[in-house]
């Protein structure tokens, strides 16, 4: 057993922020993730950082823009702690040596982005997300911070008494990829999720293959609810064959957008007059699809992204990388040719509900980043703006988990008596527990009053028999079939365009998977880096998140964000503004929901319809 | 989907099977496994066609594959396929005991740095339709193999950690004066090329001199050094105690200019020019010699 007061699981922006803001507190705080740092997805983001720096700017427009943005479902207290806290972070960033790009007089460069109103995006070429990741895991060196790489987590050592605001998180239990031997590791003040993103729950993303939302999963088994699961943002320039994404700097530079028809449509069909190409992401998604539906589709398939005319040095200096990315994942070359591009599942707005300090309605367990759903982006979230969630709320995670006083959140977590029960949604199929399933119960053994360490023995039995389990079976299902079907009935159902029949489908899809993955089995022998093992794992993760997207895509009945309903297709602001919170309930989960917060601390941010 | 079914075949062992934890095949034919050049026009040829790839196979405990060996799998063939994509699909198809590191699928994350015909190559950022057939794809050279394609990365991160990979500066103005160091663009597009470095370890794989001293601090390490030696954000006194580092036995006088590495990097850094700007540097700081 390993044991640490702060035990940080991901290595990615938001995790990296974490451990460092631990060890300055103090804290003696150790990271385990399942891949090296400089590995973390966090490395492929390319835009840029939101951050209210120059003089004509301030705090107050990012915050309205993001509420904005978020179509009415932000927070207030969430989405100003991250505008205020932005621009002091990023500077922080520069101190710790980032390589952001320059003006003439040698101050950061900002430019323009989708859904904001000054050009307040700060980035470093366009690998603002490699250059994050690495200043800080430089930070983390330095500081000599205990990292446990290739360590894959597998479940939380919670208690489990009935009411999860009841319950603490002692540690984690995790294996080593290398060698396959499970270990516990105590955390003596508190667990901080960083888990980054859920993409893989669909088959066209822009996330990393390690996008598997195993943080969302376990955090949810053991007792804190999803929130805004059913909030996808789809990022309207992806590469068609790969999913790798084109930024939306190239449109924040001039790239513009053309049907098959050689139309400009983003003004030609009306989708968005004032902004064209740098309207809210989801508005473009939706128009690219539309025209992809109405025949003005190249292929029947993409729109083409345009750059041409920007000239090869403007090119070259802002957007260089844009160009080996067109060439190496699809073979175009976009000094010469437009790009083809079509939506791709890009992030996630929903996530572990926490308040502004990090922390869940389970003692001790915190996340943040891309997992957690403070909730600062709301329906839908402005590009630039995960960047800076990840290094304040990441920041603010750790210094909580260490201890730091930082004052009590205006959020609430958990059930509660502020939270509505959902009534009134007929399931197509019972959610939740699969057949033989058990629920890994340390009450099961008599354990709800086990002390931390007892909790986590138990936990890491549990572990080591459900592996030896997975070994030992002959035969059955791969976990890969179950994979390749889940993805497929989320993006053939629950992607940019969704309908309460699709949204049905895919549930009884998910439950049929289920249902095969209590015949899953891992085929490789192996203790030694066994992938198919970690494979099966994270599919079971991406099953129940997936359920979770679907349960909050079928309730939710009104077109908000990123949440397009067929039937439903105006925003419904007396009945939804408000959260959906999905709770594991032992296996058979429940729907309630939660009022946003629209009171902010000098103003009420009063829901204007979103046109740009 | 498919009907093309799983067929590690043969059972040739590598050359060199005198390996402890198998070192994997030593890097004697560094010249890059025939690039084709109008892959267009090979791809458009393929279409239809299964990819015939020759992946390495090694796993300490299991029986069978103690013994470093080559299965052969013959993929379907999709336009943009990359290495990366057809060792994935061989995984998912065919054998879900292949393994190998990935993850970005974009040239970002520096996980699957391979040894592809004969060459160090990132899997995700390499098309098929520009390699001869059969593609055979090797961990990386001169690395301890954990299993398959996978080797271990520690030695690569040491020597990473052992340039002190962190910027370092006593008098930054305090962070909620929301001032920042000015920097030039010009000092900026400096240092732009050396920041790119992904952690491939491809560049150290390709190095003869690295694979002959273990504590040769080697290229990747170097080029970090030389990103922040670079930086004029960093005073005169920490660029100096930088160059002290690099100075060692073991740092860049071990050089000897042979840009194996810079032939590939998959980022394009410039290594070996680095390398010597360093020892220019060096020199003109008047340090003594190891
Ligand atoms: C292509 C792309 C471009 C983007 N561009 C921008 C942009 O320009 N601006 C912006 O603001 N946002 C951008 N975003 C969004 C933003 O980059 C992400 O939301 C953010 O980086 C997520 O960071 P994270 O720290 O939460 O997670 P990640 O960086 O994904 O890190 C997750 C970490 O968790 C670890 N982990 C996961 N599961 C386990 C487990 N079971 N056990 C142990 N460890 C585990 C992984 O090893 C990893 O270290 C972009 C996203 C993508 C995909
Ligand atoms: S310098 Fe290039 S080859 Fe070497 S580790 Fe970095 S990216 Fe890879
Ligand atoms: S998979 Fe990330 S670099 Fe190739």
């Amino acid at each position: 057993m390993y044991e640490h007061d702060v035990i940080v699981v991901g290595a990615g922006g938001a995790g990296l922020r974490a451990a460092i803001a631990a060890n300055e507190a103090g804290a003696d705080v150790a990271m385990v993730t399942k891949l090296h740092p400089v590995r973390s997805h966090t490395g492929a983001a390319e835009g840029g950082i939101n951050a209210a720096l120059q003089e004509g700017d301030d705090w107050e427009l990012h915050a309205y823009d993001t509420m904005k943005g978020s179509d009415y479902l932000g927070d207030a207290p969430a989405v100003e702690t991250l505008a205020q806290n932005a621009p002091e972070e990023t500077i922080n960033l520069e101190h710790w040596g980032m390589p952001f790009s320059r003006e003439e007089d040698g101050t950061v460069s900002q430019r323009p982005f989708g859904g904001l109103s000054y050009p307040r995006t700060t980035y470093a070429g366009a690998e603002t997300g490699h250059h994050l990741l690495h200043t800080m895991y430089e930070q983390v060196v330095k500081r000599g911070i205990q990292v446990y790489d290739e360590w894959y987590v597998m479940d939380l050592a919670t208690t489990d008494e009935d009411d999860p605001n009841d319950r603490e998180c002692h540690g984690v239990v995790a294996y080593d990829v290398q060698s396959g031997t499970i270990e516990g590791f105590k955390a003596n003040n508190g667990v901080v999720l960083a888990t980054g993103g859920p993409g893989q729950a669909f088959d066209h993303t822009t996330n990393a293959v390690s996008c598997t939302g195993d943080g969302h999963a376990m955090a949810y088994r053991a007792g804190a609810p999803l929130e805004d699961m059913e909030f996808i943002q789809f990022h309207p320039t992806s590469l068609p064959s790969t999913g790798v994404l084109i930024s939306e700097g190239v449109r924040g530079e001039g790239g513009i957008l053309y049907n098959s028809e050689g139309e400009r449509f983003m003004f030609e069909y009306g989708y968005a007059n004032n902004s064209g190409e740098l309207a809210s992401r989801d508005v473009v998604a939706r128009a690219e699809l539309t025209e992809v539906g109405e025949g003005r589709g190249v292929d029947d398939e993409y729109v083409h992204l345009d750059m041409r005319h920007l000239g090869e040095e403007r090119i070259m200096d802002r957007l260089e990388n844009i160009l080996h990315l067109a060439e190496d994942f699809e073979g175009v070359d976009g000094l010469v040719e437009p790009m083809p591009v079509k939506p791709g599942q890009h992030y996630a707005m929903g996530g572990i509900e926490v308040d502004e300090n990090g922390q869940t309605c389970v003692d001790g367990l915190y996340a943040a980043g891309e997992c957690a759903c403070v909730s600062v982006h709301g329906g839908n979230r402005l590009g630039g703006n995960a960047l800076p969630e990840l290094i304040v709320f990441g920041k603010r995670a750790g210094q909580h988990a260490a201890g730091e006083d930082l004052g009590e959140p205006e959020i609430r977590t958990g059930y509660g008596d502020d939270v509505e029960d959902e009534t009134d949604t007929e399931l197509p199929v019972a959610p939740g527990k699969a057949g033989l399933e058990t629920s890994g119960s340390v009450a099961a053994d008599g354990g709800v009053t086990a002390d931390a360490e007892g909790v986590l023995q138990r936990k890491v039995e549990t572990a080591r028999e459900r592996v030896d389990t997975l070994m030992d079976k002959e035969d059955g299902v791969q976990h890969a079939e179950i994979r390749a079907k889940l993805q497929k009935a989320m993006t053939d159902y629950v992607n940019v365009f969704r309908t309460e029949e699709g949204v049905k489908k895919a549930l009884e899809i998910i439950r049929e998977c289920r249902e095969e993955y209590q015949d899953v089995y891992v085929d490789d022998p192996s203790r030694t880096f066994n992938t198919d093992l970690q494979q099966t794992i994270e599919t079971r993760n991406l099953i129940d998140v997936a359920e979770t997207i679907a349960l909050g895509a079928l309730v939710r009945d009104e077109f908000r964000g990123a949440h397009w309903r067929k039937e439903h297709q105006e925003r419904k602001d007396e009945e939804w503004l408000k959260h959906t919170l999905i709770s594991w309930d032992d296996g058979e989960p429940s729907i309630f929901y939660r009022p946003v917060i629209l009171e902010g601390e000098n103003k009420t941010y009063e829901p204007k319809e979103r046109s740009y | 989907m498919s009907t093309q079914q799983a067929e590690p075949e043969s059972q040739e062992a590598p050359e060199d099977p005198a390996m402890k934890g198998a070192e994997s095949p030593a890097a004697d034919e560094q010249n890059g496994g025939g690039m084709v050049d109008e892959h267009a026009e090979k791809a458009a040829e393929l279409e239809g066609e299964t990819v015939h790839i020759k992946v390495f196979r090694y796993d300490p405990e299991v029986e069978g594959k103690q013994e470093p060996r080559f299965d052969d799998f013959h993929v379907p063939f999709e336009k943009g396929m990359t290495v990366l994509d057809s060792v994935m699909y061989a995984r998912d198809e065919y054998d879900s005991s292949l393994t190998f590191r990935h993850s970005c699928r974009q040239a970002v994350c520096g996980s699957d740095a391979f040894f592809v015909n004969g060459k160090q190559r990132l899997g995700c950022k390499t098309q098929i339709s520009d390699l001869e057939q059969p593609v055979r794809i090797e961990p990386l050279p001169h690395q301890e193999v954990v299993k398959d394609l996978v080797v271990d990365m520690d030695h690569f991160y040491d020597q990473m950690h052992t340039v002190e990979p962190y910027f370092q500066d006593e008098d930054t103005p305090p962070v909620d004066d929301l001032e920042e160091q000015r920097q030039s663009q010009e000092n900026r597009e400096k240092i732009k090329m050396s920041s790119r470095c992904i952690w491939c370890g491809a560049c150290m794989s390709s190095c003869n001199i690295a694979a002959g001293d273990n504590e040769y601090l080697g290229p990747a390490a170097i080029n970090k050094a030389y990103k922040f030696a670079m930086d004029d954000r960093e005073g005169e006194e920490i660029k100096e105690h930088r160059l002290r580092i690099l100075e060692q036995e073991h740092g860049v006088w071990r050089c000897q200019t042979q840009f194996s590495c810079t032939e590939v990097c998959p980022k394009d850094i410039p290594l070996t020019e680095h390398i010597q700007e360093l020892k220019r540097e060096a020199v003109k700081k008047n340090l003594k010699f190891w």
